[in-house]
């Protein structure tokens, strides 16, 4: 299977509250706030370490949890924020 | 767009920030005089100038809801019943509408709103009033309470806005500001300021409390509440970076009250 890259909206304004991350989005104003997992994500998501090696190195062992299982979630949230435009995904390295 | 033949120059003076509106119109400048009663500031030295084109009532613009954008150096406004544009380096723009004072209102929200984002203030959906000294909003939509909140208010509170509420960032505090944009009440607030202690988000119930929100509740809350039109994505970053800000320095609660004086025993 392909890699899978990440990369962070330009077009949002992000923060980390109270240990999680809250997301606004330029596009619509639309607040988002992202649980423990997902500002995990969300922090490595530099477009050029693959979402599979994210979940390996950060997830897994920050929050114990089996790999299949968590790049799975992974993939469900980043399509989720992929739709919300802020997130983008690539399957070749993203320049930021 | 043609400049029409100036007669009239007004300057009305909300938060320190002194915008001249200039008008041909005699009629016109006397409706406005009287709207903006308490916050026409002849002696300020205005920092940005409108001249306005009067033109007969009906559609201006193709959208009924508020579009703001950035084109060619100039902020653009249009709504059914306005269009203005607004040149930020020159400081001067043009607001074009039919003679009543609602336009112009909405021309004038959305101009603070856009260059208070750039200083670390905002324009909040709340009322606002001023007791001993310190300033509290009371944020929520519509039938949230403003209204009720501000028509309950005892003697020795100053009302700063029943709908509107203006906030400037001076250093690492915030300072509100009375503005004339009203709602329901109809009544323009005073033109005063003070230093903001705390912001209540307003839900009517059988009991007066006062629930304080952890710092993420608090910027959602405020957020929701915030006047705000652009979709540049710098603005808007600045915009949240605000909130964030507000949040950490200002005391964010939720005010739940039943409809009566007595609400204001927690205030204050």
């Amino acid at each position: 299977m392909n890699a899978v890259y990440i990369a962070r909206s330009k077009s949002v304004a992000a923060r980390v509250l109270d240990g999680e991350m809250m997301i606004m989005s330029a596009r619509d104003s639309t607040l988002f706030t992202l649980n423990a997992v997902g500002t995990t994500i969300w922090q490595a998501a530099d477009g050029q370490t693959p979402l599979a090696e994210i979940v390996r190195d950060k997830v897994c062992p920050e929050f114990e949890v089996a790999p299949d299982e968590a790049l799975r979630d992974a993939e469900s949230f980043v399509r989720a924020l992929v739709e919300h435009g802020i997130l983008r995904v690539s399957d070749a390295p993203i320049a930021t | 767009m043609r400049s029409p033949a100036i007669t009239d120059e007004l300057v009305i003076d909300i938060g320190k920030m002194p915008i001249a509106v200039r008008t041909d119109n005699d009629e016109f400048a006397a409706i406005l005089e009287a709207r903006y009663c308490g916050f026409i500031n002849p002696a300020a030295t205005p920092l940005f100038a409108f001249d306005i084109e009067l033109v007969p009532p009906g559609k201006i613009a193709d959208t009924d809801d508020v579009e703001v954008g950035f084109e060619r150096g100039c902020w653009l406004i249009e709504r059914g019943d306005l269009r203005a544009e607004f040149d930020p380096i020159a400081r001067r723009g043009r607001i074009m509408h039919s003679a009543n004072p609602y336009s112009i209102d909405t021309a004038l929200r959305i101009l603070h709103s856009l260059v208070l984002a750039r200083q670390g203030g905002m324009l909040v959906h709340a009322a606002s009033a001023v007791r001993n000294g310190k300033a509290f909003l009371f944020a929520g939509v519509s039938e949230a309470g403003k209204t009720t909140i501000s028509r309950l208010a005892p003697p020795d509170v100053a009302l700063l806005t029943d709908e509107i509420s203006y906030v400037r960032r001076n250093g690492h505090s915030y300072i509100a500001h009375g503005t004339p944009f009203a709602g329901e009440l109809a009544k323009i607030g005073e033109k005063i300021e003070a230093p903001l202690a705390a912001i209540y988000l307003l839900h009517k119930g059988q009991e007066n409390s006062i629930e304080p929100v952890g710092q993420t509740d608090a910027v959602l809350l405020l957020l929701q509440n915030v006047l705000f039109f652009a979709h540049d994505p710098e603005l808007v970053g600045m915009v949240f970076e605000s909130a964030c800000a507000v949040a950490r320095q200002v005391s964010v609660a939720r005010l739940t009250f039943f409809p009566d004086a007595r609400v204001w025993e927690l205030i204050g």
